[in-house]
C-alpha cells in the first residue's frame, strides 16, 4: 500500500501548503505502514526545489516532465493523478486545500470512487475505521468524518500540520503519464499573474484593510506595513467589490480562508462573514477607530484610534 | 441553449451555528434558509445570460428536503425557469453530484453552473465530480462567462491572478464573484414564481462514500488586550516576545 502526496506548483515554487501536505502524507505512512511518494507535475519547479520535498519526510518523487502540464490544466492533471496512483498502488491521496487541488481531487475522486474529506485538520483516527477531523461551516464548526471506501482522499488544511524541515533529500524518478488529445480541450488562452507577490492562501502573516481606509489611493500605509513584516494583504469584500484591491484579496466566507500565525485588521468592522475566513488565524490584531468594532471581540489585541495616525507608528517601531 | 443551475441551500452568512443529539446533529432551530452565496452569483450570470441569448432556459436544481422549496421558489423569482428538487437528504458530495449528473444525463445541459463551495460542508467539490460523471470539463472558480455560439470564453481565478481560457460547451463551471452581481427579485418575479413548476422527484444512487460521526465547535478566544494608540511598540513587542508571531 501507498500514499501519494501531489504537489501545487505556483510562481516557479513548490507551495508551502504542498510542504506541509508532504510532512503530513510521511506521518500517515508512518501510521499506516505504507510509504509516501510526492508526485510533481509539469516544468515550472526547479531541481532545488523538488529536492526539498526531502526536508520533509518522503524520499521518492515521481516527477512528470511534460510542459503540457506547466499550466493546471484540471483534466489533464486529473488524469496524471489517477494514473500515479494506479502505478504506486496507492489507496491515498493527500494535497494541500486549494482551488486548483479541489477541482483536480473531485474527478480523482470519481475515478478512484475515493471517499474525500476537505479541510483536514489533524492525522486520521485508525481506531475504529477511517476517521478525520475537518472545518465546516466556513470555519465556525468541526466535523468528524468516517471515510468508509477503500480508496481515500484527504485535502489538508493550511497550518494544520506545520513542521521543522530536516536536511534529508528525495531521490527523483521520471513518470510519463498517457495523457489525450481531449484531455487538453479547454484551451488556456492568457495567464496573468503578479509574481514575487506573496500568496494570500500561504501567508503566515496577514495585513489586510476594510472600508475604514475609505478608498484605494491611503492603501500606502497597508502596503508599507505588509511590507515591514513580510506579509501578504488581503482585505474585506467591499474593498474587493469597489475595486479598491483585486478580487484575489478579498477574505471572508465568500472569499478567501486564511490561517496565518498573525492576522491584522485594520478599518474592518468584524461582520460574521468576514470573521468566518479568519477564525483559524493563531493570533489577531484589529486597529480600529470604533471602540465597539465587533472585531475586537475575536480579537487577541486591539488598538483603538485612527488607523492613518497608528500605522505609521507601528511601521516606524518596526523598522527601529 | 440549456442552462443547469445546482443550488445549496445554506445557514444565512450571519448565522450562529450550533448542534443537537450529542453533537451529533446540526442544529435546524432558528436557521434562516438562503440560497448558497456562490450559487446565487451562477444563478444571476444564467439569467443575464437568458437575457441575452434567445431560447435560453434556465432550470434550477436542488438535491434536499421539501424544507428547500421556500428557498427554491426564490431562484425562480430571480428568474429561473423551472426547478427540480430531488427529494433527498444531500448526505455526501458524492452522493450530491450523482443525483446531479442523472438528471444531467436525462435532460442535456448545456451549461451546468454551481457556486466555487457551498458554504456548510465548504467541499468545492460537487461542480468537478458532476463534471467526470458526464466526461466533460469541469472549471472552477471561474469569475468571467461569455458565450458565444457554441464556445465559452472565461477567466478561472488562481492564486495571485487569473487564468484567461476557452472551452467548447457542455461544461460544468464552479462560479464566484465578479462572474455578475446578486440579483434581487422584483414583484413580477415573486408573484410568477408561485406557478413556475417545481418537479420533486426521488434519489436514483443511494451510495455514499463519507459518514458524520460528530460536531465540535471552536474554543473561544481569551479575550483582547488593548494597548493605547500612542503605544505602538508596545505592540510590537507583545507579537515579538508574547505571542511570538513575528
Ligand atoms: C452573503 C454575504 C457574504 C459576505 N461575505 C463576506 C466576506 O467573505 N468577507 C467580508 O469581508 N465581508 C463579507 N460580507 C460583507 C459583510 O457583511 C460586511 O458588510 C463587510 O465585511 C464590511 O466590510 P468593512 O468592515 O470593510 O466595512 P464597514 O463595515 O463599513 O467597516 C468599516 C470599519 O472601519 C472603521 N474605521 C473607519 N474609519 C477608520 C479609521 N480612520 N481608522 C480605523 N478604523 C476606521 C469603522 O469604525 C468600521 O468598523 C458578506 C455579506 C453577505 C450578505
Ligand atoms: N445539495 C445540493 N443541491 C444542489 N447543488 C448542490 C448541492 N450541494 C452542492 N451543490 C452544488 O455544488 C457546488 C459546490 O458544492 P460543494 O462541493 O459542496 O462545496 C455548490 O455551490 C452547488 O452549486
Amino acid at each position: 500500500m501507498s500514499i501519494v502526496v501531489f504537489i501545487e506548483v505556483a510562481d516557479k515554487e513548490i507551495r508551502g501548503s504542498s510542504f506541509e501536505a508532504v510532512g503530513y502524507g510521511a506521518e500517515l505512512a508512518k501510521m499506516t505502514n505504507s510509504t509516501a511518494v510526492a508526485l510533481v507535475l509539469g516544468n515550472e519547479a526547479s531541481a532545488e526545489q523538488i529536492a526539498k520535498i526531502g526536508n520533509y519526510g518522503i524520499s521518492k518523487v515521481l516527477h512528470a516532465q511534460d510542459s503540457r502540464l506547466d499550466v493546471g490544466n484540471i483534466q489533464a492533471y486529473s488524469h496524471a493523478v489517477v494514473q500515479a496512483l494506479d502505478k504506486e498502488n496507492a489507496t491515498i491521496l493527500v494535497y494541500a486545500k486549494s482551488s486548483l487541488g479541489d477541482a483536480i481531487a473531485a474527478r480523482v475522486a470519481v475515478q478512484k470512487k475515493a471517499s474525500l474529506a476537505a479541510n483536514v485538520l489533524e492525522l486520521p483516527d485508525l481506531s475504529d475505521g477511517f476517521a478525520v477531523k475537518k472545518a465546516v461551516f466556513t470555519g465556525k464548526a468541526f466535523q468528524y468524518v468516517t471515510l468508509t471506501s477503500e480508496n481515500k482522499i484527504l485535502a489538508v488544511k493550511k497550518g494544520a500540520f506545520a513542521m521543522t524541515p530536516s536536511q534529508d533529500s528525495a531521490n527523483v524518478e521520471s513518470f510519463s503519464p498517457q495523457l489525450a488529445e481531449s484531455d487538453f480541450a479547454v484551451k488556456i488562452t492568457k495567464t496573468d499573474k503578479v509574481t514575487g507577490e506573496l500568496l494570500l492562501p500561504e501567508a503566515d502573516l496577514v495585513v489586510s484593510g476594510g472600508r475604514g481606509l475609505k478608498g484605494p489611493e491611503n492603501w500606502g500605509v497597508i502596503l508599507d506595513l505588509a511590507k515591514a513584516l513580510n506579509a501578504a494583504t488581503g482585505c474585506s469584500k467591499p474593498v474587493s467589490d469597489l475595486d479598491w484591491r483585486p478580487h484575489h484579496e478579498h477574505v471572508g466566507q465568500t472569499g478567501v480562508k486564511v490561517s496565518p500565525n498573525l492576522y491584522i485588521a485594520v478599518g474592518i468592522s468584524g461582520a460574521i462573514q468576514h470573521l468566518a475566513g479568519v477564525s483559524s488565524s493563531k493570533c489577531i490584531v484589529v486597529i480600529n477607530k470604533d471602540a465597539e468594532a465587533p472585531f475586537f471581540k475575536a480579537a487577541d489585541y486591539g488598538i483603538v484610534g485612527d488607523a492613518f495616525d497608528i500605522l505609521p507608528k507601528l511601521i516606524k517601531a518596526l523598522k527601529g | 441553449m440549456k442552462i443547469l443551475v445546482c443550488i445549496t441551500c445554506v445557514p444565512d452568512t450571519t448565522s450562529k451555528i450550533s448542534f443537537i443529539n450529542d453533537n451529533a446533529e446540526l442544529n435546524k432551530a432558528g436557521l434562516q434558509y438562503i440560497i448558497g452565496p456562490y450559487d446565487d452569483y451562477a444563478l444571476a450570470r444564467a439569467v443575464e445570460l437568458k437575457e441575452q441569448i434567445p431560447g435560453t432556459t434556465v432550470t434550477a436544481l436542488n438535491v434536499g428536503l421539501a424544507v428547500n422549496d421556500q428557498v427554491i421558489r426564490k431562484a425562480l423569482a430571480i428568474g429561473a425557469d423551472d426547478a427540480i428538487r430531488i427529494d433527498a437528504e444531500p448526505t455526501d458530495s458524492y452522493f450530491v453530484a450523482n443525483q446531479i449528473a442523472e438528471i444531467a444525463k436525462q435532460n442535456g445541459y448545456d451549461l451546468i453552473l454551481m457556486g466555487r463551495e457551498s458554504t456548510d460542508y465548504n467541499g468545492g467539490q460537487v461542480h468537478g465530480m458532476v463534471g467526470q460523471m458526464l466526461n466533460i470539463p469541469s472549471l472552477s472558480p471561474v469569475m468571467k462567462l461569455e458565450i458565444s455560439g457554441n464556445v465559452a470564453t472565461l477567466a478561472r481565478e488562481i492564486e495571485g491572478g487569473k487564468e484567461y481560457m476557452e472551452a467548447n460547451l457542455p461544461l460544468v463551471l464552479g462560479c464566484q464573484e465578479p462572474i455578475a452581481e446578486w440579483k434581487i427579485p422584483n414583484m413580477k418575479g415573486i408573484m410568477s414564481s408561485r406557478t413556475k413548476p417545481l418537479l420533486v422527484i426521488s434519489p436514483t444512487n443511494l451510495e455514499t462514500l463519507t459518514k458524520s460521526e460528530l460536531y465540535e465547535l471552536p474554543a473561544a478566544r481569551s479575550g483582547c488586550k488593548f494597548i493605547a494608540a500612542d503605544q505602538a511598540e508596545t505592540l510590537i513587542d507583545l507579537l515579538r516576545n508574547e505571542a511570538k508571531v513575528i
